[in-house]
């Protein structure tokens, strides 16, 4: 056996023993931290514990996708909370991806206006700060929309003022579902038939059309909407008091935040699809245009799916900003996550530590999630080398 | 290799188990003798006031500015009801007004900067409620402003009572008693409404002057304070009802009864010498001739009630001597001589039909 000097020399051991004290480091300071707010608590004589969940809530939310009313629980206001944050960012994941590939390739473009003004929408928003965005948006939105009396209006269908959105909202009746089953199974059908041109494409050569399918199974569905007497009816927003009632309301404070966020996202997306439509080796292009390929099918089938190796990872960082960044809603009294729960019920309950680590909680459960979703999707694009 | 791993996997285990024990014990000391010293000092009345007069200065939360009650002026300086509190305190302390740190907090901050001990007193228009009083580990400390939630609407809407707002929306902060009154009130009444919950008062009040919003509430006293920030304040109107008690006062950590004490018993000498016509011009004169043993006891001549609580007895001397009695710091900061123009109402002495009842002073 080596003694223990000599053991302690050894570079193995070294990095083992240096890893295990790190964590004991950092294992130590969060359990002080925990005694130390424990304690703290309890000589305050502040209430402790999660049974509040289950307590009435008492105060009312302004955008509600799921039941909740002021007799609901804490816990009801924490998922109508999460939702929200869960709705904002999903569309602003979205939008904010579609609008960043548009600028990108608008950068790229030989379009000397074109080319200048995506470098123009880039530069200006990146460098600005989130928060002041999400104000501008704000505070321009319900400054420059006409007031409720004043309404701009799509014959009487449609309403915008600075209240929010007003669109008609459509109303279920008996045999409804018979329609939507229709419509599922007809995209069920698109996705299956173009499989099955693109194999037939790789098989024979030639290309069929796919539009006639579409039109056939969308006239179908039409006529079966008819044939059971069309089960849908609309109701539409009227005015009426202080406000429109009735129809879907989008409020503009989740229209700001919306746009702020994927705005600004966009604008980071653009220049990671910038980096990696240019990480793209020449030679593809040019093996690409010398067999008589089209612009856009070069860009779609042989530049994108390339580059999308190289924008997947810090296009997940962008994904986790922008679902993080939507926290700041709270400013603007758009009612998501943190504006409800660390903020109204942290207030109402004054629980701080148990409502924060809550919230936090739920953000590192998005954010992961996030992740493992964009990261299997990396897996599936890997070159896979032979 | 695979046997050299296998060995040195048993060593580390070994010594990992040994250094977590070590850990795990010498932590577990530390917390047994952090936490003697935690119950020392929590139990032993006086811990605030011995940090207070260790630091020099008074830590006082405040709200971020809402004229009448804390804001601050052309020239930086701190003015308000609440700050005069504030100041009120340190004169007690210090005999020195001036010797105050000012932490401006918003409605969702407030109770954790206290809580967490970032200010050693909240004096910030928070109303008094029970659940604030023991799930939130406070104690208030009496009354410097009795209030109640209303409503502030455009003029031009025509609208003379609350019970016309059936369907209106209203803007409102979040983290505040206003946004729970607010849905008690339009549900006992029958009535619809939307809120838009804003996290600061200068969101609250942009969204609603740019018309978001048919209505802004919170307590009446801060929508006449609001509406003196307004572009056109002449435009707005607060409605006459009142749909809330809301008692407004300081507020400090539970468990120190002695700051306690020494916030409650601020309070009752700056009414308790307005009901006795002590002010701050005529304080020195009354110190010098006074043969009223009430007057005497108030400002500490007889008895010992400043040493009683850990001050010096010319404590609330010192109190009315800087700051003034209660009418005066009213009417400097929310009385007619101001912008505000708030009439006494409930907050006039009980002997002119208010509230303000100070407890004897004996």
């Amino acid at each position: 056996m080596k003694s223990l000097t000599h053991w302690l020399y050894d570079q193995k051991v070294r990095n083992v023993l240096i890893q295990i004290i790190s964590l004991l480091v950092v294992f130590g300071v969060i359990s002080v931290l925990v005694y130390n707010a424990a304690t703290n608590i309890k000589s305050q004589g502040m209430a402790t514990g999660f049974s509040f969940l289950q307590s009435k809530s008492g105060f009312a939310i302004n955008q509600l996708p799921i039941h909740y009313t002021e007799d609901s629980t804490y816990f009801r206001a924490f998922l109508v909370g999460l939702v929200n944050t869960i709705i904002v960012s999903f569309l602003g994941i979205v939008t904010a991806t579609i609008l960043g590939f548009l600028v990108a390739i608008a950068r790229l473009s030989q379009n000397y206006i074109l080319n200048r003004l995506a470098t123009a929408y880039i530069e200006i928003l990146r460098n600005l700060p989130l928060l002041l965005l999400i104000f501008f948006f704000y505070f321009v939105v319900i400054r420059s929309l006409p007031l409720v009396r004043e309404s701009w209006h799509i014959s009487e269908v449609i309403f915008l003022n600075n209240r929010g959105l007003y669109l008609p909202a459509l109303i279920h009746e008996p045999g409804s579902w018979i329609v939507v089953v229709a419509g599922i199974a007809a995209i069920i059908l698109w996705f299956v038939y173009s499989g099955y041109v693109n194999r037939y494409q790789l098989k024979t050569g030639r290309r069929l059309a796919i539009w006639p399918v579409i039109v056939a199974s969308m006239v179908g569905v039409a006529v079966l909407t008819l044939l059971i007497g069309t089960p849908f009816s609309w109701e539409f927003s009227k005015l009426g008091g202080f406000n429109f009632n009735g129809g879907i309301v989008v409020s503009p404070e989740f229209l700001s935040l919306y746009a702020a966020l994927s705005c600004y996202t966009a604008s980071f997306i653009a220049e990671n699809v910038r980096s990696g439509i240019l990480a793209v080796p020449k030679g593809q292009l040019e093996a690409a245009r010398s067999l008589g390929l089209k612009r856009s099918v070069t860009l779609r089938k042989i530049v994108i799916p390339q580059a999308m190796r190289v924008i997947i990872p810090p296009m997940t960082n962008q994904y986790l900003n922008l679902t993080k960044n939507s926290s700041l809603a709270a400013t603007i009294g758009y009612p998501e996550l943190f504006a409800v729960f660390g903020g109204t019920v942290l207030n109402q309950t004054g629980q701080a530590v148990e409502v924060l680590a809550i919230t936090m909680g739920v953000y590192l459960f998005l954010s992961l999630t996030t992740s493992l979703v964009m990261n299997i999707y990396n897996k599936n694009t890997l070159l896979t080398e032979r | 290799m695979f046997l050299f791993f296998k060995k040195s996997c048993v060593y580390l285990a070994a010594m990992f188990s040994s250094v977590v024990l070590l850990a795990g014990l010498s932590s577990m000391a530390l917390a047994e003798k952090k936490d003697e010293k935690k119950k020392e000092s929590q139990a032993a009345a006086g811990a605030t006031l011995a940090s207070v007069k260790k630091a020099g200065f008074l830590k006082c939360g405040v709200s971020q500015g809402l004229p009448g009650f804390s804001s601050t002026d052309a020239k930086n300086n701190w003015t308000g009801l609440d700050v005069d509190f504030c100041r009120a305190v340190a004169a007690a302390v210090f005999n020195d007004p001036t010797k105050v740190k000012f932490t401006p907090t918003s409605a969702k901050e407030r109770f954790t900067a206290l809580q967490s001990g970032e200010v050693d007193l909240l004096s910030r228009n928070t109303t008094w409620t029970a659940s604030r009083d023991t799930a939130l580990g406070f104690d208030f400390a009496g009354v410097t402003y009795y209030d109640g939630q209303g409503f502030l609407v455009p003029k031009k809407m025509k609208i003379t009572s609350a019970k016309q707002l059936e369907g209106a929306t209203v803007c409102v902060q979040t983290g505040t008693t206003t946004e729970l009154n607010l849905a008690d009130y339009f549900k006992s009444n029958n009535m619809k409404y939307k809120h838009v919950a804003f996290e600061t008062n200068d969101e609250v009040i942009k969204a609603y002057e740019a018309g978001r919003c048919d209505a802004f509430t919170t307590d009446r006293s801060g929508l006449y304070s609001t509406r003196t920030k307004m572009k056109k304040p002449n435009d707005h109107m607060v409605l006459g009802d009142v749909i809330s008690k809301e008692p407004l006062g300081p507020v400090v950590r539970h468990g120190d009864n002695q700051w306690g004490d020494i916030a409650r018993w601020t309070v009752y000498v700056l009414v308790e010498a307005e009901e006795l016509g002590v002010t701050q011009g005529n304080v020195d004169a009354q110190k010098k001739s006074t043969k009223n043993p009430v007057v005497r006891r108030l400002l500490g001549l007889d008895g010992e009630l400043g040493n009683k609580l850990g001050l010096d007895n010319s404590w609330s001397y010192q109190v009315l001597k800087h700051v003034g009695n209660y009418a005066e710091v009213f009417e400097r900061n929310l009385g007619m001589s101001t912008n505000l123009k708030i009439e006494r109402g409930l907050n006039a002495l009980w002997s002119a039909g208010g509230l303000m009842y100070a407890m004897p002073i004996r």
